[in-house]
């Protein structure tokens, strides 16, 4: 008899509890290595209140071997948080972040769930668990207006990682602002121990301005529609896995990391750069495929991932469609920390070329360079020291810190024909981004630099100066007014020039 | 037309002042509601209406203050949990102290039962608003009646959404739209009288899945307009609600039948 045929009878009352306490059921997971019976018995036991945690964060192991009923208590909160430096955006939310609390149960718990909807919240929520059987996964059941609580109960059946979401009408809306998380359902015997556990989720977000557009962004239909991100996340926000919020671990240690997609719209093609997953339990089902480079997680899918750290350094974790990462946000970071082993890796760190924009900026020069600006006493030198510093932020990621980009993708700025042959052009390229063909010192390029929008008249004229001036360039100096001037003129004059 | 709208406006003003709230009147005549009326799902039937006669504004703090000192029945305290759930005026510091501050009594009224909504209406001899009343009267702009195309319209109905509930409401006296009705988008939720039948009506939908609107997916398949969702919004958030419920962003205006006319 399989799992999910005692499920099955179950739920319609045909088998009797008596007869499912030590049946033997076939093995679930490869992953889990020994095999344990399912327990779907009455739950036993003092009730349990769930530990939630945020993310990035996991519960602890449940370490139960009985089942139990466990009380959930999840609270929608709808709140203005950062999206990116300097942008914000209106979060509804599981639990006050996004993704939501993630939630730990055991295979057979009764688990009676509450949902809280916020006196402040002004639209009424409910929740869809992928882990449960009924119908609307619990949304029919917990349909909430502000200020209220819905409760219901369900006996988690099957183990596995599952996403849970909101199914409020317009279900695109609640997922797109944030209403996702995960619960795992713990097979009985718990899962292999490990040195680390992490939650990271990914989401695309619509905002009506650009990325990185300062200020509030309200929420975008039409692009959410058309399946046009504005920026393509884990965990919600911009920087919310890197810098001092990267993950942690040592060398020779095991992690496990949880990782979700909450789309609405986009499928993950989940990777780490410089690590291989020894395990992955592909869209959290019980099959475990080895030796992972990447793994696609589907929208409203969820997958388990484990690997060994062997080297030192800092991991990047993307969405491989690559472009999600380097322009839209879909950049995370593990810091692994410990002795280098040389007989594995050379030592040569992989990370800076993604680092450079979250790094934490050392801007004292851009500083000065603005002093001296509105003074009026600006000079050459103090400009391309601010430049220096504002390129290594912005730019060197895809033309690279010394300026020779990536052959075939990145167009060169060291010695650039194509620079040296229109300041103006290049001044219209930072404001306005280019598309399309160009052919710098003899080679093709054809890709797409977005616009520089984040960037105001004295940061890009510094950069520009700082660029005129390094790598055999020509010299000059780009002024903030020339800037200023060029961005009050339409576009369209910058795009005819190439 | 327009100028025996203004005419009647004019005249309706006049009257208002001697009875409480203020009224404007709706021509009302075809209808096109973002839920689906006829008997099949995912196609429009136009309804008619008849005229009738709408608050300008919500009723506000002051008003309802009034008419809780009328009614000692509606105080908080007074009114049965039955028909107010436990917020019910909660932020008022006593039964009949409204919240203090510059302008909070002009704010409309919020954390109100259906039923106190209902009572309030009936002693201004009037009641609540329907559904379809409530929602043609909001599809109109500052200049057009019927302003649903205009991606700006809808815009303006989502920066609203956005805007968390937390913080406190301005007064009730908003931009006039085209029938001289103010705050029907972008100040509170509003109770309209059959708030509980909009899922579940004497139509094909309750054959099916009297659930429909509420989760997933299931809500697209019925609606006629899937750029109206800025108005499911509303149906989806009145549909969450009990009668006796109260929220801080649900107040109420009020509609009067126009003599002769038949809802």
């Amino acid at each position: 008899m399989s799992l999910s045929t005692v499920a099955d009878r179950m739920r319609r009352g045909a088998l009797s509890i008596g007869c499912l306490v030590g049946l033997s059921l076939p093995v679930l997971a490869g992953a889990a290595g020994k095999t344990a019976p399912g327990d779907f018995g009455p739950p036993r036991g003092e009730p349990v209140h769930a530990i939630l945690t945020s993310p990035p964060n996991v519960p602890p192991p449940v370490a139960r071997n009985y089942p139990a009923k466990v009380i959930v208590e999840l609270e929608v909160i709808e709140k203005e948080m950062q999206i990116s430096e300097g942008v914000s955006y209106t979060y509804w939310t599981f639990g006050g972040t996004t993704p939501g609390s993630f939630i730990r149960v055991r295979q057979g718990d009764t688990v009676e769930f509450h949902l809280k909807n916020n006196p402040d919240n002004k639209m009424p929520h409910n929740i869809d668990l992928h882990g449960v059987t009924g119908p609307g996964g619990g949304a029919a059941s917990s349909f909430t207006a502000p200020g209220h609580e819905s409760k219901f109960t369900f006996k988690a059946l099957n183990e596995g990682i599952y996403v849970y979401h909101c199914a409020t009408a317009p279900v695109g809306m609640h997922i797109a602002n944030g209403m996702y998380g995960l619960m795992l359902v713990e097979p009985p015997q718990g899962l292999p121990k490990v040195d680390h556990e992490y939650y990271v989720m990914q989401g695309d977000f619509y905002t009506q301005g650009k990325y990185r557009e300062k200020g509030k962004q309200a929420f975008d239909m039409e692009k959410a529609i058309d399946e046009r991100p504005t920026y393509v996340l884990f965990n919600g926000a911009e920087g919310a896995l890197t810098g001092d919020k990267a993950l942690k671990a040592k060398v020779g240690e095991t992690v496990r990391l949880f990782v979700g997609n909450g789309g609405p719209n986009l499928v993950s093609s989940f990777h780490v750069i410089g690590a291989i997953f020894d395990e992955v339990r592909f869209e959290g089902g019980t099959n475990v495929q080895k030796n992972v480079q990447t793994t696609l997680i589907p929208a409203g899918g969820a997958a388990i991932a484990k690997f060994r750290t062997h080297v030192p350094g800092s991991y990047v974790m993307v969405d491989h469609s690559i472009f999600r990462a380097f322009n839209k946000g879909a950049l995370a970071i593990l810091k692994v920390d410990g002795p280098e082993d040389k007989t594995i890796y050379s030592g040569k760190e992989l990370d800076s070329v993604y680092l450079g924009d979250r790094a934490a900026p050392n801007l004292n020069a851009v500083a000065k360079a603005t002093a001296s600006s509105e003074k009026g006493t600006l000079s050459l030198d103090e400009q391309t020291k601010a430049g220096a510093e504002l390129f290594n932020g912005t730019c060197s990621v895809c033309h690279q810190a010394n300026g020779a980009g990536l052959p075939g993708v990145f167009p060169p700025l060291a010695k650039s024909d194509f620079l040296a042959a229109d300041i103006r052009r290049a001044q219209g390229i930072v404001l306005h981004g280019l598309t399309g063909k160009v052919v710098v010192n003899g080679s093709e390029f054809n890709s797409v630099m977005p616009p520089m929008t984040q960037l105001n008249d004295d940061e890009i004229a510094n950069i520009l100066t700082y660029v005129l001036n390094s790598w055999g360039n020509p010299g000059g100096r780009v002024s903030s007014d020339d800037i200023k001037k060029q961005r009050a003129e339409p576009a369209a004059a910058a795009t005819a020039a190439h | 037309m327009r100028v025996r709208d203004v005419l009647t406006g004019l005249l309706l003003a006049a009257v208002g002042l001697a009875r409480a709230g203020d009224y404007a009147a709706l021509p009302g005549g075809r209808f096109e509601s973002v839920l689906p009326q006829g008997d099949q799902p995912g196609v429009s039937v136009p309804v008619t209406l008849a005229p009738f006669e709408l608050r300008r504004t919500p009723v506000s703090v002051s008003e309802f203050l009034a008419f809780v000192r009328a009614h000692p029945e509606w105080q908080r305290g007074m009114a049965p949990a039955v028909f107010a759930d436990a917020r019910y005026l909660a932020n008022w510091s006593a039964p009949l102290e409204p919240p203090a501050g510059a302008g909070a009594l002009q704010r409309p009224v919020v954390d109100v039962s259906w039923f106190a909504a209902r009572a309030f209406c009936e002693s201004e001899d009037a009641r609540l608003p329907t559904w379809l009343e409530w929602e043609y009267a909001a599809a109109a702009d500052e200049s057009r009646t019927d302003a649903r195309a205009d991606p700006a319209w809808r815009r303006r109905i989502l920066a609203w959404y956005e805007r968390p509930a937390g913080a406190a409401l301005p007064p009730v006296g908003g931009p006039a739209n085209a029938y001289g009705v103010r705050d029907l988008q972008g100040l509170v939720w509003e109770w309209v009288d059959d708030f509980n039948a909009l899922f579940i009506a004497g139509d094909s939908r309750t054959q099916g899945d009297p659930d429909l609107l509420k989760f997933c997916g299931a809500g697209a398949i019925s609606i006629i307009d899937r750029d109206s969702y800025a108005v499911l919004m509303r149906v989806a958030f009145l549909s969450s609600l009990n009668a006796a419920d109260t929220t801080s962003s649900l107040g109420f205006r009020c509609a009067r039948s126009l003599p002769g006319a038949s809802r």
